[in-house]
């Protein structure tokens, strides 16, 4: 059901804005920042200072950070604790029985959840007003996006290539924005959910455009994949997800969004001077 | 001799050419040949010259190297149950190897990573050698290997632990267990140099190991020079080892289960059993690596669980008989 | 020509003198039988003769090169290893080692001396056995074979009748003097003296401290005196009609 998939004990039975809001979840982190009113938002996780992962590692900065520990968030007091579905379970609980309440956010997997979390994340922290302004400009910039692309069905195919082959499948985040700037999922199209996609099918199913994860420092074996003759073989110019907009379902999927018209766009031109 | 090795040939060439057929891209026969031999830039001719081949050349070259070194290490210690894997030089050159990969040497120089396997391999066996004594006796080699194992294994884990990579703390099943998949050429030029080197110099110890079957004193009074013998041993078992986990992780069992198979076929005569156990060594790991493909396409199914699986009960045979033997 | 020639060789073991001043030297067509009681040095002088051990002095094998030292003079150890289950026939084919070219190529020549060797300590029957697998004797005459088969001038060997039945030592030792014989020598180890006596051209004694303190024929060598002083025994050596006879009678000490 569409917006039901906040997971709450139950709402609090007077409508006032909580002081202290803890955040221990990255995805909650930043939409926490997005919309919180002064001071009320009073510790942020450790991932969020993390400027691969987090597109506010800056502001990040400005807060007390947490290690998601159930003790530590307890010594600060908060009337409010915002955090993901897959956080520990084991933390949550401990929270609850303390006696704060815990609001649970999850995964966006789609454009419009985008737009739902936000509103949500709004309900929470009692600032409804500054969340449908957030709405307002997102699905403004959205549309200038979306215009500019074509029918889907001439559009570039594109694959999503990570570390130890993995992919996303059509049901998610990464999908829809490859569709709002005018790209499509090619092992989508062909069946592969989230998971690993054999190295032999994506040089079958021939994209036009392989985007790849960023490395990270040190050394995997896992990263090595996306450095095969195949993926650097196939055609069109690589493109590389910036994680910190593509994880989390926050208004910075507007730059994953940019980036891949970019893309497109490359693609676009190189098809046009081969002439076809 | 050729009554042995003949057949092996045959099988290591059947396998191979199964190994370019069987692939989650279901090629047909006729496709796969032509692309593989006249293909362009498409597909079909990628996923054949790139993935599928050297993928099957290096099941091959690894393969050998274990099974020759296996033959090698046996047949100067005097004793069955020595392995390259079992006593601990696979697991010294997988730590050599996450070190390469961690401190950058092995982007900063192309043979980084193989020299420092290499390196991480000599430092395994000189400290296996050196515990268990001139005459390997069984009981102390295999002590000597379990604890130079569980040494390399612990600080394996801990470099890999303390990296900045997400990904790189979960590798540890890849350089403990092994596997093939989505190697490339890159990979086979990586390994032949090194390995081509060990090949050599393993070839070399036929006469020698021969000489050994009377023992040191005959063998020393027959105009072999044991320590010219023991250096050469080292540094080509060091050499193919270390080679062969840089680019698939340490493959265990191998060097164990070819020879004490092969033996028999090849009159016990030590330098038959070096090129015959190359060739067995070949079958094995073509025949693992197509049946980590067949089990499980859809996963990734380490190298090294086959080879226990086979290798295990054939370790725990060799036991059993040398206590029969009393050792 | 001498075989083998040693001037003054002398062994220390672990701050241990072994022996010391040894001198001697070995002509072609002798059978030499080394004796002496435990502890005397029998095993050290024929490795340090040989150039396995360290020594001082000089040992004309001990100074050519492994190769050229390998197709001079053969050495059967007491130890009789058998690592691997080849069978008799290949095992007696190890003694061409030295001679084989190549990647181990056997030419007619080496299947011959390997035959001559087999056919000459019996072990027809037993070629295709595993050698592993044989009797503690079998497997003495597979390894005296193996030495015979490296076709060598000079043939050391440490106690080579030692577990043999009496069938097989006399054979062995009626070998070696047929080997004596063609022109070839052997310096054999012995506790057996009355073998010794009956077969042997010529003995070296060793005793523990003193070095060699015999060397020459069998009724010289084994005088009353010595018998006393090195072994602490005393035998009766009868030459009669049957050759010499040796029997130790009692001890002395």
């Amino acid at each position: 059901m569409v917006g039901a998939t906040v997971l709450i004990a139950a709402p609090p039975a007077v409508a006032e804005a909580p002081q202290r809001v803890v955040s221990i979840n990255l995805c909650t982190d930043q939409l926490a920042m997005l919309l919180a009113g002064e001071g009320q938002l009073v510790s942020v996780s450790r991932i969020a200072l993390d400027q691969r992962v987090s597109a506010m590692a800056s502001e990040a900065l400005h807060y007390v950070i947490n290690a998601g520990r159930a003790e530590e968030v307890h010594v600060m007091r908060p009337d409010l604790v915002v955090a993901g579905v897959y956080t520990s379970r084991d933390t949550i609980a401990m929270l609850r029985r303390l006696g704060i309440e815990v609001v649970q956010f999850d995964i966006v997997k789609s454009l419009d959840q985008v737009r739902t979390r936000i509103l949500e994340m709004g309900d929470a922290l009692e600032q409804q007003e500054a969340a449908r302004v957030l709405v307002a400009r997102f699905d403004a910039d959205l549309a200038a996006l979306r215009e500019e692309k074509g029918p889907l069905n001439d559009a570039p195919r594109a694959a999503l290539y990570y570390a130890n082959g993995y992919t996303s499948g059509e049901n998610s985040l990464a999908t829809d924005i490859l569709h709002a700037a005018g790209l499509r999922n090619a092992p989508a199209e062909a069946g592969y959910d989230w998971g690993k996609l054999p190295l032999e099918i994506l040089a079958l199913i021939d994209p036009d455009l392989v985007i790849t994860a960023r490395r990270y420092p040190g050394g995997s074996r896992a990263e090595e994949v996306m450095d095969h003759p195949v993926v650097g073989a196939l055609r069109g110019r690589g493109a590389a997800l910036t994680d910190q907009d593509w994880v989390c379902g926050t208004p910075f999927v507007l730059r994953a969004i940019r980036d891949m018209v970019d893309a497109r766009r490359s693609v676009d031109a190189t098809k046009a001077e081969i002439g076809g | 001799m050729s009554r042995v090795t003949i057949p092996l040939t045959l099988a290591v060439c059947v396998l191979f050419m199964a190994s370019l057929l069987i692939g989650p891209a279901g090629l047909g026969l006729r496709d796969s040949l032509t692309a593989l031999w006249q293909g362009g830039d498409e597909p079909v001719a990628m996923v054949m010259r790139q993935i599928r081949l050297p993928r099957a050349i290096l099941a091959m070259m690894i393969g050998a190297s274990l099974g020759l070194a296996g033959a090698a290490m046996q047949g100067y210690l005097r004793n069955p149950l020595a392995e390259p894997g079992l006593i601990g030089v696979s697991g010294s050159a997988a730590l050599g190897a996450v070190l390469a990969i961690q401190t950058g040497l092995a982007a900063a120089f192309t043979l980084g990573l193989p020299l420092a396997a290499l390196a991480g391999a000599l430092g395994g066996v000189v400290l296996v050698m050196g515990l268990a004594g001139p005459r390997g006796g069984a009981l102390t080699l295999i002590l000597a290997g379990i604890a130079i194992s569980a040494l390399a294994g612990a600080l394996t884990s801990l470099v890999l632990n303390l990296s900045p990579n997400p990904f790189a703390a979960n590798e540890i099943v890849f350089w403990m267990m092994g596997s093939l998949s989505d190697r490339s050429m890159v990979h086979v030029w990586l390994a032949l140099p090194l390995m081509a080197i060990g090949w050599v110099l393993l070839g070399t110890l036929g006469r020698g190991l021969d000489a050994l079957t009377l023992g040191e004193d005959a063998a020393g009074a027959m105009g072999i020079s044991l320590s010219r013998m023991r250096r050469v041993l080292v540094i080509g078992t060091a050499c193919v080892v270390g080679a062969s986990t840089a680019v698939a992780g340490a493959i265990g069992f191998v060097g164990l289960v070819v020879p004490h198979v092969l033996r028999p076929l090849v009159g016990a005569r030590p330098s038959r059993l070096l090129w015959a156990s190359a060739l067995g060594g070949a079958i094995m790991l073509l025949a693992a690596d197509i049946a980590v493909r067949l089990i499980l396409p859809s996963q990734d199914l380490k190298l090294g669980v086959l080879t226990a699986i086979v290798g295990a009960p054939v370790f725990l045979h060799l036991i059993f008989k040398t206590r029969k033997d009393g050792i | 020509m001498t075989l083998l020639t040693l001037d003054h060789l002398g062994v220390t073991l672990r701050d241990r003198s072994i022996f010391q001043g040894v001198s001697l030297s070995i002509a072609p067509g002798e059978f030499i039988g080394l004796i002496g009681p435990n502890g005397a040095g029998k095993t050290t002088l024929m490795r340090a003769a040989l150039g396995l051990i360290s020594s001082t002095g000089y040992s004309s094998l001990a100074e050519m090169a492994p190769r050229v030292r390998a197709k001079c003079a053969a050495w059967m150890p007491q130890s009789r290893e058998i690592a691997w289950p080849v069978t008799v026939e290949t095992l007696v084919m190890l003694g061409r080692v030295p001679h084989l070219g190549a990647g181990q190529r056997a030419v007619p020549e080496d299947h011959a001396a390997t035959e001559a060797a087999i056919e000459q300590m019996g072990l027809g029957p037993l070629r295709h056995r595993a050698a592993t697998r044989l009797s503690g004797g079998e497997a003495a005459r597979a390894l005296i074979a193996r030495a015979l088969a490296q076709d060598t001038p000079l043939l050391l060997a440490d106690e080579p009748t030692a577990g043999l039945d009496p069938a097989h030592q006399i054979s062995t030792m009626e070998t070696f003097a047929a080997l004596a014989a063609t022109g070839r020598s052997s310096l054999v180890s012995l506790h057996d003296l009355g073998l010794a006596v009956r077969h042997c051209t010529r003995l070296i004694l060793l005793a523990p401290e003193d070095g060699l303190v015999a060397d020459g024929a069998p009724e010289d060598v084994l005088t009353p005196e010595r018998l006393d002083a090195v072994f602490g025994i005393e035998a009766a050596y009868i030459t009669g009609e049957d050759g010499p006879l040796f029997q130790p009678l009692r001890v002395t000490r």
